[in-house]
């Protein structure tokens, strides 16, 4: 099989302290602003940090985005060979170092084929071509008269000079011009095909692919201690007992930080659960009263801030129709905890974490702990997928602060899981207001009102230290404050601006800047409730006029690509304008284009309601997705059907129990996910459009999912349900 | 105290407390990636092995309960160059994103093919129910366990 390597399981070649080699500065004019660039090469803007070419013809690709389980690696690696012309075997991949790699922030919202993998694509070209001028030098040939094939430049005259033997004279430390075109999609061999992604042999077979399987040599056993609720302060705990436990190597308290070290795994989890029993705490934060939640929330102090208007007037006589929708906490809850290595050798700190963004997680470990970013180095390896910012980074602090109580000696720190479940930072809780108007079959008004707290709250801050264990050190620090995002992005605010052409529309965006449950970026931060509002509202509008849900959402669409989307998963799914529900059975359909930019995406639901057990099944899916250019079909598929099922889960069964004392979902048993025997069926239709530029896509589907199962299940019964999840409490009630 | 095992055909002897999770044995002593840690409560499977042929879960399996029986790990079934037909199947079918469930997974299924060689779709899902999966990648696993099963996936 040809599939190129990554050497990031090859965890004794990290440790060898590889300096950075790249040319970090690019000459700049003086006085002069340099040129925009495209992608992330505005911001790392060498040749040569981003693309080797090594003597034996091998090509090293380096890029800041890291592998979360969504294939990036795999589409990246596709199209640096694409642009170079070798091989996907003859391609390295090293991604996530911040001794090695560009620094291209977090790797999040949809953006890494759109910043990483632009820049792969301009750079390649702009080697490809720097590689056939020196070709040219040497063969004596005019550079337009060469062809290259698998890393081999041919004249025609059948002369040949392979790129290893260029690569002394390549010089790549020169700034990128991306001046040279890439090639055109008509002539893509590797882009846009299913290549196999690099990663999965390893992870069926056993191999290191994790960084909970990375061992090192005298490598000792870490477990934290947290408080029982957020913000209780540790008064005592009985150190003597722990420190004679077999194998404790050290009992590690700053504060109300508290951790252990251990020569086994086993042994650092008992000392853990000793530690736990005899902690004594006080103090800390109540949290909202679970059955007024959302009047609370909405209560807290709130940034507010209109963020789309458009005015016209609205007929006399138009149907108006108002309707409040929320959305619970939900848990990323990655299927096993957050993990880190640290060791702290000779003054320098090297983490391994499967944070996001190992660059802002190097400068946030560095204020949290007084160190210098230039001493620290954090190095990605993988982890358990994570939907967002789950306690990955949190994890790599502990780690670090571990590992400097044992100096010289590497710790392993694992989360267990309550750790996770009860620490992480979930999705927040949102309500959406939706008010509206129709008259002669068209919206004539539209207001939008969304209530959220943070959907980010990552390291990186510059005024907060968004790491969950230093708020708890003797010097505490504190996390950043809740901020606004522009639009397009958005956060809370994300896909709350309809894209619907209509006359009149006003859309304003209440910030809550408290806290009361810690909460950052879960997948599509809020773009998933604010589709699900939008949607559910624009299926009641369509009743409203009496118009097909489907036709309705067309006769407000301009723009062709949407507009096909819609007729794509429509025609898949063999919806009937006009059909009905049974009151068992029904179907509806969620639309959106992601972040208004991003990739375009519809989703047709069948649902089954147990009437008697208040029980939503969704046994099929439809869906159709234009991510413009498509790198690789059979990831775009994957992404886009995982969080179709993973939205499933959400609207149908997730929601973060919690009491005034504190979180209660510590475990699956108490924050139960869909399964396997209730997974839809799920049919995707892509749409391939190879000369467009590629769109995001991985946080596409949960919004109109979510969306579709509401409509569907309101088609089917003629009740609808504003709240999620869909528990049978709420289905029972809805039906009553 | 020094424990005797077999796992993946060959005997091996470690030195741990008898209450020892079996996991904890394999990933640290044995140095066996396959076997996960996702819970440590029986609830996700992610730490699945084989205990005589029959899926277990390795998180809270005393390691001194097992002495005298056969461990089959995901090492256990095949390797890179020889990968077992569900190995392959997983591979064929891109039945990952993470891919932390996998080894789980394929080694639920194991004990479901040794049961059952010819499972309908309804089979693989009843008996992979207790495996959670997070990433919305269930219908490759399924597909790829009926694709084994196809290819006489038995061990």
């Amino acid at each position: 099989m040809d599939v190129p390597r990554l050497t990031r399981r090859d965890f004794t070649a990290a440790l060898g302290g590889i300096v950075l080699s790249f040319s970090l500065v690019p000459k700049v004019v003086f006085g002069q602003d340099p040129a925009r660039l495209p992608g992330s090469l505005q911001t790392n803007r060498t040749l040569d940090a981003w693309l080797r070419i090594n003597a034996d013809g091998s090509v090293t690709v380096f890029t800041g985005k890291v592998e979360l389980g969504q294939g990036i690696v795999t589409a990246l690696a596709q199209i640096a060979a694409e642009e170079l012309e070798v091989p996907l075997g003859r391609v390295t991949m090293i991604s996530g170092d911040t001794g090695r790699t560009p620094n291209e922030g977090q790797t999040a919202g949809s953006q890494s084929i759109e910043q990483s993998g632009t820049a792969l694509r301009m750079a390649g070209a702009e080697v490809r071509a720097l590689l056939i001028d020196l070709a040219a030098k040497k063969l004596g040939a005019a550079a337009d008269t060469l062809k290259v094939t698998d890393g081999v430049i041919h004249a025609p005259d059948g002369r040949k000079v392979g790129y290893g033997e260029l690569t002394a004279e390549a010089d790549l430390k020169r700034e990128a011009t991306a001046k040279v075109p890439p090639k055109p999609a008509a002539q893509h061999k590797i882009v846009g095909k299913s290549a196999p992604r690099i990663d999965i042999p390893a992870k069926m077979t056993g191999g290191a692919a994790f960084v909970q399987d990375l061992r090192l040599p005298g490598m000792v056993h870490g477990r934290v201690v947290r408080p029982p609720r957020y913000g209780a302060r540790l008064d005592s705990f009985d150190e003597a007992r722990v420190k004679a436990m077999p194998g404790v190597i050290a009992v590690v308290r700053d504060g109300s930080f508290l951790g252990v070290v251990a020569r086994r795994e086993e042994q650092a989890i008992n000392a853990r659960l000793v530690l736990i029993e005899f902690a004594k705490w006080s103090g800390g934060s109540e949290l909202p009263d679970p059955a007024k939640m959302y009047e609370q929330l909405m209560s807290l102090r709130s940034e507010d801030r209109v963020i789309g208007e458009k005015d016209a007037p609205v007929p006399v006589g138009a149907k108006v129709l108002e309707a409040t929708y929320h959305r619970p906490y939900q848990a990323h809850a990655a299927i096993a905890p957050s993990c880190a290595v640290a060791e702290l050798k000779d003054g320098k700190l090297t983490v391994w974490t499967h944070s996001q963004g190992v660059f802002p997680l190097r400068a946030t470990i560095a204020r949290a702990l007084g160190l210098q970013p230039r001493d620290i180095r954090c190095i990605h390896a993988e982890g358990p997928g994570c939907y967002g910012h789950n306690g990955a980074d949190d994890a790599a602090f502990d780690a670090a602060m571990l590992a400097r109580a044992v100096n010289g000696r590497p710790v392993r720190l694992q989360w267990m899981r309550d750790d996770e479940f009860k620490w992480e930072p979930y999705g927040a809780a949102m309500t959406m207001k939706v008010k509206g108007a129709v008259a002669g079959g068209r919206v004539v008004g539209w207001t939008f009102d969304v209530w959220s707290q943070s959907h980010n709250m990552r390291p990186g801050d510059p005024d907060g230290i968004n790491l969950m264990g230093s708020w708890y050190l003797a010097d505490a620090k504190r996390p950043g404050p809740a901020r606004h995002a522009a639009q397009p992005n958005g956060a809370g605010d994300r896909n709350a601006i309809t894209l619907y052409d209509f006359p009149r529309q006003r859309t304003t965006h209440h910030l809550i800047m408290e806290n009361p449950v810690r909460t950052s970026a879960l997948r599509t931060l809020g773009a998933y409730a604010n589709v699900f509002a939008i949607e559910s509202f624009m299926d009641e509008l369509a009743a409203a006029a009496g118009i097909d849900p489907v036709a309705f959402r067309l006769a407000h669409i301009k723009d062709e690509r949407e507009r096909a989307v819609i007729e794509a998963v429509a025609k898949a799914a063999a919806w009937k304008p006009g059909e009905k529900g049974d009151g068992r059975r029904g179907r509806g359909i969620g639309y959106a284009r992601y972040k208004t930019v991003a990739a375009y995406i519809a989703v047709i639901a069948e649902v089954e309601v147990n009437r008697t057990a208040g029980i939503v099944k969704v046994p099929r899916i439809w869906t159709s997705a234009d991510a413009g250019q498509i790198i690789n079909p059979d990831g775009l598929t994957n992404q886009i059907e995982g969080g179709v099922i993973q939205s499933m889960s959400w609207t149908v069964h997730e929601h973060v129990r919690f009491d005034r004392n504190g979180i209660l979902s510590e475990d699956w048993m108490n924050y139960p996910i869909l399964t396997m025997p209730d997974v839809p069926k799920v049919e995707t239709v892509l749409i391939n459009r190879p000369n467009e530029r590629a769109l995001g896509a991985g946080e596409a589907a949960p919004g109109p999912t979510a969306a579709a199962i509401a409509n569907a299940f309101a088609a089917a019964t003629g009740r609808r349900i504003r709240e999620l999840p869909l528990t049978p409490e709420r289905v029972k009630a809805a039906l009553a | 105290m020094a424990i005797s095992l077999k796992v993946n055909g060959a005997t091996r002897s470690v030195d741990a407390e008898p209450d020892t999770p079996l996991l904890y044995v394999l990933r640290n002593d044995l140095e066996l990636n396959g076997a996960k840690y996702g819970c440590g409560l029986t609830q996700c499977g992610a730490c699945t092995v084989l205990v005589n042929g029959a899926a277990s879960r390795s998180c809270v399996t005393p390691v001194g309960s097992i002495e005298g029986n056969e461990v089959t790990t995901l090492e256990g079934l095949g390797t890179l160059d020889k990968p077992h037909p569900l190995q392959k199947a997983f591979i064929d079918e891109q039945a990952a994103q993470c891919g932390y469930c996998a080894s789980g997974m394929i080694m639920a299924a194991a004990d479901l093919l040794n049961r059952n060689p010819q499972p309908q779709e309804a089979d693989v899902r009843a008996a992979l129910a207790d495996n959670l999966c997070r990433c919305g990648t269930h219908n490759r696993i399924i597909r790829a366990v009926l694709r084994a099963a196809r290819q006489n996936g038995r061990i």
